[in-house]
């Protein structure tokens, strides 16, 4: 199926979806007054993407900052994953944050325990 | 005597002023507040970790006010711009202020001081649950709002939120609220 490619904004991150690789990233900023528009071709991609995923998909999810509309726009997407998750194909998440951001840290972990997909925190030392 | 928002203006105005606006709060402006907060922080070379957590808030609050802002009568119009409210942003000695201020129908305040009142009263972990029992079974609102922003500055900030709620008139309260970000 098509990658989805979009380009980071101030308020929007890039992401880049690979059915091909198995390869989901996004990154940057997301902290759009209504995220639910941007987050929509996403989880759509990602709803095409369960009928026949690769045997493992990797996530990579490295934010600067977030706000809390997206927050919930993001546990939509990690739902989904869920669903993959959940038939015969491994999905993991790699939560990104970086060594002093103790917040984005513990938003991985609140999103960790919500979410029954494993989760890899990985530390960013500059 | 009813609240008089110069006032108002000139009170909040104290410390380190970053960035102070009032009028329409728009998504271009809250993109430009964002822009010169940001650049006003490196000047004073604070560290990540605190510019992070006012640049959060800061996310935040704005949006709050985005998003709860009272479409105002007429007659209050030809004073104020639509999407009327108020924002400074200072640095103190050992904190960072965040004011912001809208106009809120009456009606509304109980529910919002109940709503703040009960923040306030909780600990950090319940404040870490209540988080994700909202992000986890509250749907968005179609403008956007999730109903978490007023948790989420209350989780980062580890400080309780100071508000008041002044008479305007019959119909309105003014809204104030500060959030502070120990350095």
């Amino acid at each position: 199926m098509e990658a989805l490619s979009i380009e980071g904004t101030a308020k929007t991150p890039s992401v880049k979806f690979d059915g091909q690789e198995g390869v989901i990233e996004i990154k940057g900023r997301s902290i759009p007054e209504n995220s639910i528009e941007f987050y929509k071709p996403l989880v759509e991609w990602l709803e095409q993407y369960s009928g026949t995923p690769l045997d493992l998909t990797q996530v990579n999810v490295q934010l600067e900052y977030f706000n809390t509309s997206s927050s919930k726009c993001i546990l939509d997407v990690f739902k989904k994953l869920e669903t993959i998750h959940k038939g015969k194909s491994e999905v993991i998440i790699n939560w990104y944050y970086e060594e002093d951001d103790e917040d984005m840290l513990e938003a991985g972990e609140d999103y960790e325990s919500i979410i029954r997909v494993p989760f890899k925190m990985i530390e960013i030392v500059e | 005597m009813s609240f008089d928002i110069n006032e108002y203006y000139s009170r909040l105005n104290g410390g380190d002023v970053l960035m102070a606006f009032k009028g329409s709060i728009s998504s271009e402006l809250i993109s430009n507040v964002l822009e010169v907060v940001e650049s006003r922080m490196d000047e004073y070379s604070e560290s990540s970790k605190i510019r992070k957590k006012v640049y959060n808030v800061l996310v935040e609050s704005l949006q709050n006010l985005y998003h709860h802002i009272e479409v105002l009568p007429e007659e209050m119009q030809k004073e104020f711009d639509d999407k009327f409210g108020v924002l400074v942003v200072s640095r103190h000695d050992d904190r960072y202020k965040i004011s912001t201020g809208n106009f809120i129908a009456q009606d509304k305040v109980d529910v919002l001081r109940n709503k703040i009142d009960k923040i306030n009263s909780m600990s950090r972990d319940e404040l870490k649950d209540m988080y994700k029992f909202i992000l986890n079974h509250q749907r968005l609102s179609e403008k956007g709002g999730g109903g978490l922003g007023l948790v989420d500055i209350a989780r980062k900030t580890g400080n309780s939120l100071d508000y008041t709620f002044e008479k305007y008139d019959d119909t309105y309260y003014f809204f104030n609220l500060d959030v502070f970000i120990d350095l």
